[in-house]
C-alpha cells in the first residue's frame, strides 16, 4: 500500500495527456484525410463510369473523411494507453472514486459530437440518395427519385436461374444475353426475374438491384464513359450463383444503334416467340413438369410462357409515371 | 462451522469423483442422460418417417421427385421431441399434468451430472460451454471448407452445389451458436451468482434451453447427408421452398434452437428483475447484467418472427401453400421482412453480450471503476430498443418502396450513438488507469480495436449510395466477421479466460493462453482484413467463383484463415491439459475482482449462497482507499485476513496488488 | 488455517470439498483419452470432407493422348427419369466415355482451344419454353446444328412436342435447344441407359473451348425438375443431372 501511495504522489501532476493526444490526433487526421482524397479516393470502387459510380464514389470518399480521424484516433487513444498507463510502469494518479465514474462534460460532448456526425451523415446520404435519382439502387416499380433527363433508355434485365438477359423494349424488344449501353446516356434498368430472386449488380455502373418474380425493379443511371463493365448476380440463387456472371459494355451512341439494329433484325424471328414485351412476367411456379402445386392451374401450357400484358412503346420509353 | 477457504481452492469439477462411493447418489449409466436422449431421438425420427411416409408419399410431387418433405420435417420434429423425453426434459410437466408429485431436486455429483438434464445453473453453464464449443468449431471447419475452395478462382475444390451447402451451413451454425455463445455458458453461469440469487428464475426451463440448442445442432446437421441447402443463413424464398431436402432441417433446425432461445430469454429477464439480492438496485447491478437484460429481452421479443416466419417457410414446402411464392399469391418480401425483422435484432443478440464481458474485465485490469456507468447501461437499452427499427436497411436494394430508404438510413446511423457509449465507457476507463496486460484483458482490448472496423464500416453501408455498391458484397462480410468474431467471440473467450478459473477452480496455461490471443488477435486481422478490399473490388458473397485479380487477397485470407484456425488448436490444447489432463488449482479470486460472483469459495456451493447476501455497494469501486465492502460477507472477509488472499477486494487499491497476491494469497496450496 | 469463509456459518462441512487426486483415472490415461477423442474427430472430419463432400461423379477424359488440332468427339444423353441412384426419378444426362460405355456424369476433361464435336441423344419429352429466348441455338461453331441430320436455328417450343432441354454453357454464350421427344411414344426410355431403339432426337453441334484453361459450368435452362417450385430444384441443381463441368486442360 506505501508503494503505491508513493507512486500516486511521484506520478502527482504529469503531463496533460488530453492535450498531448488531442494535438496528436489533430496532426494525423491533417495528414491522413487529405492523403487519402487526393491519393488514394480517385481510384476508390466503383469508378466514375456512371453518374451513379461516381457519386458511391464520392460518398464513399466523404464517409472515408469522417472515419478514417474517428478510427485513428480511438486506435491513437488505446495506444496511447496502453504505452503509458500500465501497471508495470507505476502508472499515472490512482483516480478511484466518483471522478473516476463519470464526467458530465466528457460524456455530453461525447453524445453531442457522435450525434451531429451521425445526422450529418443522415443528412449528407438522403441529399446523396434523392439528388442522382435513387443514387442507382433498386426502386421498385414504383420509382420516386427519378432523373430529369427527357430521353430514357429503358433495358430490361430478366434474372433466371442462371444467367442474366436484356431486353430492349424500344428496339422491338428483342433479348440478348449480352449488356450494350450507349454513352452518354440515361439508363432505366428495369431488373425482374422469372424464377427465384437474384440481384443485377452490375459494378463499373454502379447500380444494384434484386431481380424479383412478377416484379419490375427499376435502378437509374447515367453513363459518362466509355468501358467494360462486369455483371454479377449478388443473390444467392442456386448452385451456379457464383458462375452467374458476365459482361457488358458502355460504347458510343452509334456505335449503340448499330448493334441495336442489327440486332433487331437479326433476332426479329426469336423476338417473334418470346412473350410480348412486358415490365414483368409471371412465371410458372411450377416449371416443365406442371407437378409442384397439385391443383394443375399453373400446368405448364404452350401459350402461357412467360407473358404478361404487353406494353406499348410509348409506355416504354418513358418509364416512369 | 465455516468452510475452510484453502480446502476448497483447487478442487475441479469435471473429471472428478465424489471422495467415497457413498457419495455417489447414482451411477452415471442409470436413469436418464444424453445417451437415452439419442435413443428417443432417433426412435422419434423414426416414427416421424413413418407417419409422413404414411401422409404425403402419394402426393403428386414427392411422387415425382421422391422428396418427401412431410416424412423429413416430421421426423426432425419427432426426433427433437424423443430426444427431450429421452434426457428427461419433460418429466417434470408430465408428471405435473397427470397429477403426479416430481422428485425433488438434489443434489447431482459426479462427472455423470454433465451428460443429465440438470438444475444447476453452474452445471448447465459447463455444458453450455462444451456445446457452444462444439457448434463454433463445427462451424470453423466449414469456414475452413469455404476459404479452402477460395484458393483458385476457376478451379474447384469442391462441387458449386457442395460449396453453397457449406457456406449456408456454415452461416447457420455460426448463428445459431453466437445466439448463445455468452448467454448460454457464460450467462448462465453467472448470473444468480451476480446478482446474489441461488439460481435462475426457472432452472427447468434453462436446462431446456440448453437440450434445445444441442438438438438444433443435431438438426442442422442433418441438413448435410439431406443435401445440404442452397440459400446461405439467411434462407431467403423463394430459393427457400425449391431447395432439396436440407432446406428442412434449416427451418427445424432455427425453430427449435429459435424457442430455445425464446425460453432462454424469458429466463434470464424474470431472473434478473426478480431474483436479485436485497440492496442490488438497478444502479448497482454488474454492467454485464444489464447488456443480459438488452439482450434476453431481444430473444424474448424477436426470435418469434424467426420461428413463425420459419413455420410459414415449412408450410410452403410440405402443404404447398404460397407465403413466399409470388406467383401463387405469396411475397417473398414477406420472408425478407420477417426474417431480418428477427434478423437485426439477432445481430444486436450477438454483439451485447460481448460489450458487457468487456464492461466487466477493464475495470479489474485497469484498477478504475467503469466510466460512465448509467451511459453504458442506457446504451445497451438503446440499441436494443433500436434495434427493431433498422431491419429494412438490409432490403435498400430489394425493390420494396423506397420511401422509408431514408427513415431506415438514419435508424441505421442513430444505432451508433449507443454503441458509441460502450466506446465511451471503454476509453473512460482506461484513462490513467493502471492497466494489467492479463489475458481476459488483452481479449477485451482486441475486441475495441475489431469492432471498431465492424462499426464504421457499418455506417458506410447504412449509407445507401455507398451500399448500391457494397451490398451483398465480401465487404459486408468482413463487416459482419468484424463485428461478430472481432467482437462476440473475442469477448466470449476473454470472458472464459477471466471466469475459468471461478468455474473450473482450474488456472489454464498462462504461455498457451497468451499464444492463443496472439494467433488469434493476428490472424483474424489479418483474415477479414483483405475481405473489405475484395469486398469493394466487386467479389459478391457466396461465390466459388471470382475474378483472376482478386485471387491474392483471397489466397492471404485463406491462409490467415488456416493460421487463425489454428490458434483455436492452441486454445483446445491449453483448455484440455488445464482443465482435464494436468489442472493447476486456481485461487477463488486470481484477478483481484470486486465482483459478487468472486468472493464465492471455489468450486461454489450447490446452492451458491447459504444465506442470500444483502448489498451494500456496486462491483466497481477499485482504486478507492475507502471502498465500501460490496455484500455483507465482505467485512467478515476483511477481519479474517482473507482480503489478501481474495486479491484485495477490500479495496484502497489493494486490487493492483493482485499480480503478487496470486501467488501469495492462498499461500497453502 | 484459520481462514473463515465469507459465507455464513453452515452446520456440516461442504460436500464439494474433496481431497486430490481423486481422478478415476491417471493423468497418462487421460492424456490418452483425450488424445483418442482428438484422433477421433480429425479422422471424423477427414472421413466426411474426403468421402462426402469432396465426393463427386467422375470425370471422363477426353483429352487424353489429344493432338494438336484434332477434334474431340462427344456423345450425351438425356432422359426423363434416369432410374438408378438415389434419385431414380430425377431428370439426367449421361456421358459415353471413350470405351463406349454410358457414364452418369456431366464432368470432361477437354483439351483448350479444341473443336468438340458433340452429338446428343434426346430422349425426353418437351415443353414450352419459360423463355423463349433459349430456344435459339447460339455459340456453336457457325452458330449452327442439326436436328435428326437437319439444319436448324430455332426451335418454337409451343409447337410439336416443344423442347426437353438445353445444352448451355453461359460463361461461353453457347446455346443448343434439345427438340423433345413424344411422351406418348410407345418405345419411350424410361430409364437410362437408353439406346437408339428408343424414340429420341439426335441433335449434333460443335464448338471451340476456350484458351484459357479453367472449370466452365454448363447446365440445361428448361426448368424440368420436377416436384419443385418453378422447376429448377432437384436434378436442375446437382451435378450430373443438369448440370456440369467443362474441365478445360491444356
Amino acid at each position: 500500500m506505501s508503494d503505491q501511495q508513493a507512486t500516486v504522489s511521484r506520478t502527482a501532476g504529469g503531463p496533460n495527456h488530453g492535450a498531448r493526444l488531442a494535438v496528436a490526433w489533430l496532426v494525423i487526421s491533417a495528414i491522413v484525410d487529405p492523403l487519402f482524397w487526393f491519393a488514394a479516393g480517385p481510384h476508390m470502387p466503383p469508378g466514375d463510369m456512371t453518374s451513379s459510380a461516381s457519386g458511391a464514389q464520392f460518398d464513399f470518399n466523404v464517409l472515408m473523411m469522417a472515419a478514417l480521424p474517428v478510427t485513428l484516433g480511438v486506435w491513437l487513444y488505446f495506444g496511447y494507453a496502453i504505452v503509458n498507463w500500465r501497471a508495470s510502469k507505476g502508472g499515472s494518479d490512482l483516480i478511484g472514486g466518483p471522478k473516476a465514474r463519470g464526467n458530465m462534460k466528457i460524456q455530453t460532448a461525447w453524445i453531442a459530437s457522435t450525434t451531429i456526425v451521425v445526422l450529418s451523415a443522415f443528412v449528407f446520404g438522403t441529399v446523396e440518395l434523392i439528388v442522382p435519382a435513387g443514387a442507382g439502387g433498386g426502386e421498385g416499380p414504383q420509382p420516386i427519385w427519378t432523373p430529369t433527363s427527357k430521353t430514357v433508355l429503358p433495358i430490361q434485365v430478366i434474372g433466371q436461374q442462371w444467367k442474366f438477359t436484356y431486353r430492349y423494349p424500344t428496339y422491338g424488344g428483342f433479348e440478348t444475353d449480352t449488356l450494350m449501353v450507349p454513352n452518354n446516356t440515361t439508363i432505366a434498368f428495369h431488373v425482374t426475374s422469372l424464377d427465384v430472386i437474384h440481384d443485377f449488380w452490375a459494378y463499373q455502373l454502379g447500380v444494384k438491384a434484386d431481380a424479383n418474380p412478377q416484379q419490375d425493379n427499376v435502378a437509374f443511371t447515367t453513363t459518362h464513359a466509355l468501358g467494360k463493365v462486369t455483371v454479377r448476380c449478388d443473390e444467392l440463387c442456386g448452385i451456379w450463383h457464383g458462375a452467374m456472371f458476365n459482361y457488358g459494355h458502355v460504347v458510343s451512341k452509334t456505335t449503340f444503334q448499330q448493334w441495336a439494329s442489327s440486332n433487331e433484325t437479326q433476332l426479329a424471328a426469336v423476338t417473334k416467340l418470346l412473350p410480348p414485351f412486358s415490365w414483368t412476367y409471371t412465371a410458372d411456379a411450377n416449371g416443365a413438369d406442371g407437378v409442384y402445386y397439385p391443383d394443375n392451374v399453373d400446368k405448364y401450357s404452350k401459350i402461357q410462357v412467360y407473358g404478361a400484358q404487353p406494353v406499348s412503346v410509348a409506355q416504354a420509353v418513358k418509364p416512369t409515371s | 462451522m465455516a468452510i475452510s477457504m484453502h480446502e476448497s481452492v483447487g478442487l475441479g469439477r469435471p473429471g472428478e469423483t465424489p471422495p467415497s462411493g457413498a457419495d455417489r447418489r447414482r451411477s452415471p449409466w442409470l436413469g436418464q442422460h444424453i445417451g437415452t436422449a439419442l435413443v428417443g431421438a432417433v426412435a422419434g425420427y423414426a416414427l416421424g418417417h413413418f407417419i409422413g411416409n404414411s401422409i404425403a408419399s402419394g402426393y403428386a410431387n414427392v411422387q415425382l421427385n421422391r422428396q418427401n418433405n412431410v416424412a423429413t420435417v416430421l421426423a426432425l420434429t419427432l426426433g427433437v421431441v424423443g430426444w427431450l423425453l429421452g434426457v428427461g426434459a419433460l418429466n417434470y410437466p408430465i408428471l405435473k399434468l397427470v397429477g403426479k408429485e416430481p422428485a425433488p431436486e438434489i443434489e447431482e455429483k459426479g462427472w455423470g451430472r454433465y451428460f443429465r438434464f440438470t438444475l444447476d445453473h453452474k452445471v448447465v453453464g459447463m455444458q453450455y460451454i462444451i456445446g457452444v464449443l462444439l457448434f463454433l468449431f463445427t462451424g470453423g471447419l466449414l469456414a475452413m471448407a469455404v476459404r479452402t475452395e477460395l484458393l483458385s478462382p476457376t478451379t474447384h475444390y469442391f462441387g458449386p452445389g457442395t460449396y453453397i451447402s457449406l457456406v449456408s451451413e456454415h452461416g447457420t451454425v455460426m448463428m445459431m451458436m453466437a445466439t448463445s455463445i455468452i448467454t448460454g455458458p457464460i450467462a448462465g453461469w453467472l448470473i444468480p451468482l451476480m446478482i446474489g440469487s441461488r439460481r435462475m428464475a426457472f432452472p427447468r426451463v434453462e436446462a431446456f434451453s440448453f437440450w434445445m440448442f444441442t438438438a438444433g445442432y443435431l438438426v442442422i446437421m442433418t441438413a448435410l447427408p439431406y443435401g445440404g441447402f442452397p440459400t446461405g443463413w439467411t434462407g431467403y424464398a423463394p430459393l427457400q421452398t425449391q431447395a432439396v431436402g436440407g432446406m428442412d432441417s434449416y427451418l427445424v433446425g432455427f425453430a427449435v434452437v429459435g424457442t430455445g432461445m425464446i425460453t432462454a430469454g424469458f429466463n434470464i429477464i424474470v431472473t434478473i428483475i426478480n431474483y436479485r439480492a436485497p440492496g442490488m438496485t438497478w444502479s448497482r447491478l454488474p454492467i454485464f447484467i444489464w447488456s443480459l437484460l438488452a439482450v434476453a429481452s431481444l430473444l424474448a421479443l424477436a426470435t418469434p418472427t424467426l420461428v413463425t416466419g420459419g413455420l410459414f417457410g415449412i408450410l410452403d414446402r410440405t402443404a404447398q401453400t404460397a407465403f413466399y411464392v409470388n406467383e401463387r399469391g405469396g411475397s417473398a418480401f414477406l420472408w425478407q421482412n420477417l426474417f431480418w425483422f428477427f434478423g437485426h435484432p439477432e445481430v444486436y443478440i450477438m454483439a451485447l453480450p460481448g460489450f458487457g464481458v468487456v464492461g466487466e474485465i477493464l475495470p479489474v485490469f485497469t484498477g478504475k471503476p467503469l466510466f460512465g456507468y448509467r451511459v453504458g447501461a442506457a446504451g445497451m437499452i438503446g440499441v436494443a430498443l433500436l434495434s427493431f427499427f433498422v431491419w429494412q436497411h438490409h432490403l435498400f436494394q430489394s425493390g420494396i418502396n423506397p420511401d422509408m430508404r431514408p427513415l431506415f438510413m438514419l435508424t441505421t446511423e442513430l444505432i451508433s450513438i449507443p454503441t458509441g457509449f460502450i466506446y465511451l465507457t471503454g476509453m473512460g476507463t482506461l484513462w490513467k488507469s493502471k492497466i494489467r496486460f492479463e489475458v481476459p484483458m488483452l481479449f477485451a482490448l482486441a475486441l475495441y480495436f475489431n469492432f471498431l472496423l465492424g462499426g464504421i464500416s457499418g455506417v458506410f453501408l447504412s449509407d445507401v449510395p455507398v451500399n448500391v455498391t457494397v451490398h451483398g458484397s465480401f465487404f459486408v462480410m468482413a463487416h459482419f466477421h468484424y463485428t461478430i468474431m472481432g467482437g462476440l467471440v473475442f469477448a466470449f473467450f476473454g470472458g472464459l479466460y477471466y471466469w475459468l478459473p471461478k468455474m473450473t477452480g482450474k488456472t489454464l496455461n498462462k504461455k498457451l493462453s497468451l499464444i492463443h490471443f496472439w494467433m488469434m488477435f493476428i490472424f483474424f486481422n489479418c483474415t477479414f482484413f483483405p475481405l473489405f478490399i475484395v469486398g469493394l473490388l466487386g467479389q459478391p458473397r457466396r461465390v466459388f467463383e471470382y475474378a483472376q485479380r482478386l485471387q491474392g487477397l483471397n489466397d492471404f485470407s485463406t491462409i490467415s484463415a488456416y493460421m487463425l484456425a489454428s490458434s483455436f488448436l492452441v486454445f483446445t490444447a491449453n483448455f484440455a491439459w488445464s482443465i482435464f489432463i494436468d489442472p493447476k488449482p486456481a485461487p477463488a479470486n486470481p484477478w483481484g475482482s470486486r465482483g459478487l460472483e468472486w468472493q464465492s469459495p471455489t468450486p461454489v456451493p450447490f446452492h451458491n449462497f447459504d444465506r442470500i447476501p444483502v448489498i451494500y455497494a456496486d462491483p466497481y469501486h477499485y482504486g478507492e482507499v475507502d471502498a465500501p465492502d460490496i455484500a455483507d460477507f465482505d467485512k467478515v472477509w476483511a477481519t479474517a485476513g482473507a482480503g489478501a488472499s481474495s486479491g484485495g477486494a477490500g479495496g484502497g487499491g489493494g486490487g493492483f496488488g493482485a499480480g503478487t497476491t496470486i501467488e501469495g494469497g492462498p499461500s497453502d496450496v | 488455517m484459520g481462514i473463515a469463509m465469507a459465507w455464513p456459518p453452515r452446520d456440516e462441512p461442504s460436500e464439494t470439498v474433496r481431497g486430490k487426486g481423486r481422478y478415476v483415472v491417471g493423468r497418462s490415461a487421460r492424456l490418452g483419452i483425450f488424445s483418442s477423442l482428438l484422433a477421433v474427430a480429425v479422422g471424423l472430419v477427414v472421413f466426411v470432407s474426403m468421402a462426402y463432400l469432396r465426393s463427386e461423379p467422375p470425370t471422363l477424359d477426353f483429352a487424353a493422348g489429344h493432338s494438336q488440332g484434332q477434334a474431340v468427339d462427344m456423345t450425351l444423353q438425356t432422359v426423363g427419369a434416369i432410374g438408378f441412384g438415389t434419385h431414380p426419378s430425377w431428370v439426367s444426362y449421361l456421358t459415353q466415355a471413350p470405351d463406349g460405355k454410358w457414364v452418369h456424369t456431366t464432368l470432361w476433361d477437354l483439351p483448350a482451344n479444341t473443336r468438340v464435336n458433340v452429338t446428343i441423344d434426346q430422349y425426353d419429352s418437351g415443353s414450352a419454353l419459360r423463355n423463349p429466348q433459349v430456344g435459339a441455338v447460339y455459340g456453336t461453331l457457325g452458330n449452327a446444328a442439326t436436328l435428326n441430320g437437319k439444319p436448324f436455328s430455332l426451335i418454337d417450343a409451343t409447337k410439336g412436342n416443344g423442347v426437353g432441354h438445353t445444352f448451355s454453357i453461359p460463361t461461353l454464350g453457347i446455346n443448343v435447344p434439345l427438340y423433345g421427344v413424344n411422351g406418348n411414344a410407345k418405345n419411350f426410355c424410361n430409364s437410362a441407359p437408353c439406346t437408339l431403339s428408343e424414340a429420341h432426337n439426335t441433335v449434333e453441334f460443335s464448338f471451340m473451348t476456350p484458351k484459357t484453361t479453367g472449370q466452365y459450368g454448363w447446365q440445361c435452362f428448361v426448368p424440368c425438375g420436377g416436384g419443385y417450385v418453378y422447376g429448377n430444384g432437384g436434378p436442375m441443381q446437382t451435378i450430373s443431372f443438369m448440370d456440369g463441368f467443362l474441365k478445360v486442360v491444356s
